[in-house]
């Protein structure tokens, strides 16, 4: 490659949007995500829908809001339930 | 004990059984007994690449099923001396494929070869699975794109946690990373990722640059392994990643745009 050919090359990636671009930066992303849950035990995602209904009958949140952190050591296993709740607190659900 | 070589990927068509044929035919072009077996039950054509379909009798499942012996089913190779082909069964269920049948039929290969390549099917089913288990080295077949760059970190992790080595805390499986259909010109302008990209992000050592390249489809063809070729660029690059698997060094080529004469690049217009 020419100097020319490489100057032209570092240009073009660094606005990072050409499309090789765009694909190494949704690859960092999907991996990263794919090698946290490739020890995850096969019920997570059903538990997470249902720990998110239970709490949906109290206060509004959004799948985004929940985050389930299954962690692997030798002898313990960490289950890590993590809830962002949103500003507003007041629950506007009945309950009774 | 032969060492045993997995061809995988987790992604369809990426090259696998291509690289397979090249690959079993380098090695026993160095002088090493090599059988190049095909789990791709159903759906064979490591035969049609390697232009022996014509004679096969018996396959990896009549074998595990004990309705013929290893000598009557590995055929010979017609054009490479220490090379034999144990091709897989066309039309039977995959189940016939268990584990113990597998096992018998790579103990009993084992005795007789020094390197045993297994062509794996394209996903993560029983088919991947049996092949990848009792590997000793692994090459990691991608295309530069990013459903195969997934795939393949997906293969990874099956290798770590489902493999022989992985269950029985053996050393871990050799993982070479092979980039196949790699395109110089697209790299260069920026429309494909590039190798470092792929380096990268599956962080394992690589084997080699395959360049997309149209004898390929030349070879498979007549039915002749690409690396037996002469002058193909795509079959210089197994060349070389067959050298690396055996231990050699020898820089990287194809990963650049060729240069242009003067002729071409006053005349000639987009390549
Ligand atoms: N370097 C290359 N240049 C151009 N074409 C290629 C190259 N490598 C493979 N191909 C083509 O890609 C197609 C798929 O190749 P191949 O059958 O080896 O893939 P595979 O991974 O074994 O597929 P499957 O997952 O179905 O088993 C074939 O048509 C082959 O000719
Ligand atoms: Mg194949």
């Amino acid at each position: 490659m020419s100097l020319l050919e490489a100057f032209l090359r570092r240009q073009r990636r660094q606005p990072s949007g050409s499309s090789a671009a765009i694909a190494r930066e949704r690859l960092q992303i999907i991996v990263t995500h794919q090698r946290a849950g490739q020890n995850d035990p096969g019920y997570i995602p059903a538990m997470k829908q249902d720990i998110l209904e239970v709490i949906r009958k109290y206060v509004h949140v959004g799948e985004e809001h929940v985050n389930i952190n299954f962690e692997n050591h030798d002898d313990v296993s960490i289950l890590e339930l993590n809830v962002t709740l949103p500003e507003d607190r007041a629950m506007d659900v009945d309950v009774s | 004990m032969a060492r045993i070589i997995v061809v995988t990927s987790g992604k369809g068509g990426v090259g696998k059984t291509t690289t397979s044929a090249a690959l079993s035919t380098g090695l026993a072009r160095h002088g090493y007994k090599t059988v190049v077996v095909d789990f791709d039950i159903g759906l064979r054509n490591l035969d049609l690449v390697m232009g022996c379909e014509r004679r096969v009798v018996y396959d990896f499942i009549n074998v595990i099923n004990g309705e013929a012996g290893l000598n009557q089913a590995l055929i010979k190779d017609k054009n490479t001396d220490n090379l034999f082909i144990l091709p897989a069964s066309q039309t039977r269920d995959k189940d016939a494929l268990t584990p113990e049948g597998v096992d018998k039929v790579l103990t009993a290969l084992s005795e007789e070869f020094d390197y045993i390549v297994c062509d794996s099917p394209a996903g993560i089913e029983r088919g991947a699975l049996m092949a990848l288990y009792h590997a000793d080295e692994a090459i990691i077949t991608t295309n530069p794109e990013v459903s195969s760059v997934r795939d393949s970190d997906r293969i990874l992790g099956i290798l770590h946690s489902k493999s022989k080595r992985a269950e029985q805390n053996l050393e871990p499986i050799r993982e070479h990373l092979l980039l196949t259909r790699y395109d110089a010109n697209r790299v260069a302008r920026d429309e494909m990722l590039d190798v470092k990209d792929v380096e990268d992000i599956l962080a394992i050592p690589l084997l080699g640059v395959i360049p997309e390249d149209t004898d390929v489809l030349k070879a498979s063809n007549q039915g002749i392994p690409v690396i037996n070729i002469p002058e193909s660029n795509a079959g210089l690059a197994y060349d070389d990643a067959v050298k690396r698997l055996l231990g050699e060094q020898c820089p990287m080529r194809f990963l650049d745009v060729p240069r242009k004469g003067i002729f071409q690049r006053l005349f000639g217009g987009q390549s």
